[in-house]
């Protein structure tokens, strides 16, 4: 019953809140944003933070999931369980597209995690990004493998629905049942996954991982099983939180998943500490707010001309970098560190008697 | 078919000797300093883009003759080694003794750094101020009009740039089959490139197996902290051989610049991570594998734009590049080495 109790109690506010503020458009999309780049911050940080394993495509398997439940969803829009009444139909329609581009998401995970997590730190970090750009580049060429696909007998299901990815020009259409309460009980599933996750048995071999892969398996932790276990937990996440997003953006396509979504992801993960699950969300929210912030600032001050506005998305990337280099040369464990926020704040007021006057 | 397969052949080795010049930079800074040097290609790319000014500057009549060609190479070779060193000492040295993880991560920001800030315009124009009537130079980041002379890029933006012809293509041979269906044409550049990339790698050869500076390299490679007490000067031949590495890149994008007879910012990031593929498929830290892997690599592209779609080509590379990691991970000539505690 206490295990409920969190969920119970997040159900509750989110339903509040989505009463009291769901009404205005803006602040939605700019909710669900933040939502699902901290659903992959927090995702991305159980891999690259508590395991150790550098992953730099976590764009692919967003991009996964955004085509499966989009493209789910777009099949299924017209069709309704009668005896649920539309709206929630809709919502059930919704829920079930996401877990199955969360679960795609997963095995896809687990196809790349299997061989590549036997590769060490830098070599992984390159097949992952060879695999996000493969997934790219198959996506882009979806139209000639769905036409492959429809001749071959018991593939042509599977080839029909490629064939609705539209290759380079991606998915329209895709109905916009993604709100923001949907967007943030998932946020605070996979926060709570992360939490629960760090305190058990399970995390401490994660750690154990990260801190000393050799020392880890002396000790008889079964490395490669644990982290492709963590891969494919953090993989269905990105998965989710690339359906949460096609459910709210108007298309998608190849472009929205490519190395920079990845890099984007990374640069949160590491900004916020690897390890920390809240620096993750912080750096989510403060990476994506400002941005969104300077934009609307930019537009402002041009009174409504976009071209000021238009230079933030091509001056964030440059930034991006450069900050990945400062943190890492100033402060190479991320702000937070391994350590939640709120250890921190206890650090502090511990401290602050012990200072000489 | 026979005339394909020689024309394949011929755009396969030039496609693969370039990789090659680029995996061997890779592959040296791999073998010193045991980091994968994800800038490298960036910095090829800022080469590319020092070439193409240099090439402006010239005008096109100075840098199609043989001292401008040479120019555009060496000028393009000297920046690139300044900026590689800058990036050694002021990046990497710092974090000489951290965890690899955080050596990795700063190569990829300063890779995301150069790609990304060289798309930005950024141009210095002259202008008038209105108030005091003095001629400044002032930043503006729209990108200039052609034919504006009072306007100076000082970052490029992401528009791809036709790069300046300096070596004026010539059919040095050209077969074509009885009916005059099929042809085999060998172009002028590609035989230069190809000798260009053998003397230079001949040349890296020599130095790194039998010249002093070569033997510290490699026993710094060999183990860095045992060379230091020997009274090697580790950090000197460390940024020696990140210099060497990025003028090899600076010249080897260029000959790419001719092949594809333009540039672009992203340029970097695409043949930086090929030659990458090439110089771990080789084994990496191997002079012999990178050139191996490389020419292997454009083989097999090019056997992708025979058989298929060229769309196909960049998922093929990295295709190729996970297959032999996970049959053979420490590479085609890599030796085993188990992890010590």
């Amino acid at each position: 019953m206490k295990s409920f109790l969190p969920v119970l109690a997040a159900v509750v506010v989110l339903a509040v809140l989505q009463v009291t503020l769901g009404s205005s458009p803006y602040f939605v999309y700019l909710a669900s944003l933040v939502g699902v780049n901290v659903v992959l911050a927090v995702s991305l940080n159980i891999i690259n933070g508590m395991t150790g394993q550098f992953s730099i495509g976590h764009a692919g398997f967003m991009a996964v999931g955004a085509y499966v439940s989009g493209t789910t969803s777009l099949l299924l829009k017209d069709d309704q369980l009668g005896f649920l009444g539309p709206v929630a139909s809709d919502q059930l329609f919704f829920v079930v597209s996401l877990l199955l581009g969360g679960v795609i998401a997963g095995v896809f995970g687990f196809i790349v995690g299997l061989p590549s997590l036997r590769l060490r730190g830098d070599y992984l970090a390159i097949v992952t990004l060879g695999f996000g750009e493969i997934f790219r580049v198959v996506i882009q060429n979806s139209d000639g493998i769905a036409k492959g696909f429809a001749g071959v007998p018991g593939l042509s299901l599977l080839g029909s629905f490629i064939g609705q990815f539209g290759g380079a020009l991606g998915v329209s259409g895709v109905p916009q049942h993604s709100s923001f309460f949907m967007v943030w009980f998932w946020v605070f599933l996979v926060v709570l996954l992360a939490k629960r996750l760090a305190a058990s048995s399970h995390g401490r071999s994660l750690k154990a991982i990260r801190e000393d892969e050799v020392a880890a398996e002396a000790m008889g932790v079964d490395t490669t099983s644990y982290k492709v276990r963590a891969f494919v937990v953090s993989s269905f996440f990105a998965g989710i939180a690339g359906g949460l997003f096609a459910h709210f953006v108007p298309i998608i396509n190849p472009g929205s998943f490519t190395f920079v979504k990845s890099m984007e992801v990374v640069v949160m993960v590491v900004a916020g500490g690897l390890g920390s699950t809240t620096g993750a969300i912080v750096a989510a929210v403060l990476l994506t707010l400002l941005p969104e912030g300077l934009r609307s600032l930019f537009l402002e001050l041009g009174g409504g001309d976009a071209s000021l506005a238009q230079k933030v998305d091509q001056i964030r990337m440059p930034i991006y970098g450069v900050l990945l280099v400062v943190i890492m040369l100033t402060r190479s464990q991320g702000i937070f560190g391994t350590h939640e926020v709120w250890e921190l704040w206890g650090r502090w007021k511990k401290r602050a008697p012990a200072q000489p006057t | 078919m026979l005339y394909d397969l020689a024309q394949h052949l011929i755009n396969a080795v030039a496609s693969g000797t370039i990789y090659a010049l680029v995996a061997l930079g890779y592959t040296m800074v791999y073998g010193v300093l045991k980091l994968i040097n994800f800038a490298h290609g960036d910095v090829m790319m800022v080469g590319v883009y020092v070439g193409y000014a240099v090439a402006f500057l010239l005008g096109r009549q100075a840098a199609s003759s043989f001292l401008g060609f040479m120019a555009v190479f060496l000028v393009a070779m000297l920046a690139c080694a300044v900026l590689g060193f800058i990036i050694e000492r002021f990046a990497y040295r710092p974090l000489r003794e951290k965890s690899r993880l955080t050596a990795l991560i700063t190569a990829i920001g300063i890779s995301f750094a150069l790609s990304y800030g060289f798309q930005l315009d950024v141009t210095l124009t002259k202008a008038r101020d209105e108030v005091t009537q003095a001629e400044g130079y002032r930043l503006t980041s729209t990108p200039c009009a052609t034919g504006d002379e009072h306007c100076v890029t000082i970052l490029p933006g992401a528009a791809a740039r036709r790069f300046p012809t300096i070596i004026e293509s010539v059919e040095w041979v050209n077969i074509a089959s009885a009916d005059g269906l099929n042809e085999v044409r060998l172009l002028n550049w590609q035989v230069m490139s190809f000798l260009i990339a053998v003397g230079l790698m001949v040349a890296l050869q020599v130095l790194v197996f039998r010249t002093r500076f070569g033997k510290a390299m490699r026993a710094v490679s060999h183990d860095h902290r045992t060379a230091a007490l020997l009274g090697i000067p580790v950090d000197t031949v460390i940024a020696g051989t990140f210099m060497l590495g990025s003028a090899l890149a600076a010249g080897a994008g260029i000959l790419y610049a001719i092949k594809d007879k333009q540039v672009q910012p992203l340029m970097g990031m695409y043949v930086g991570l090929k030659a990458f593929v090439a110089a771990v498929i080789g084994g990496i830290g191997n002079l012999k594998g990178a050139v191996t892997g490389a020419l292997l690599l454009g083989l097999c592209e090019e056997g992708v734009v025979w058989f298929g779609s060229s769309s196909w080509r960049d998922a093929v590379a990295f295709g190729f590049l996970i297959i032999v990691l996970l049959v053979r991970p420490e590479g085609l000539f890599g030796r085993y080495v188990p992890e010590k505690v």
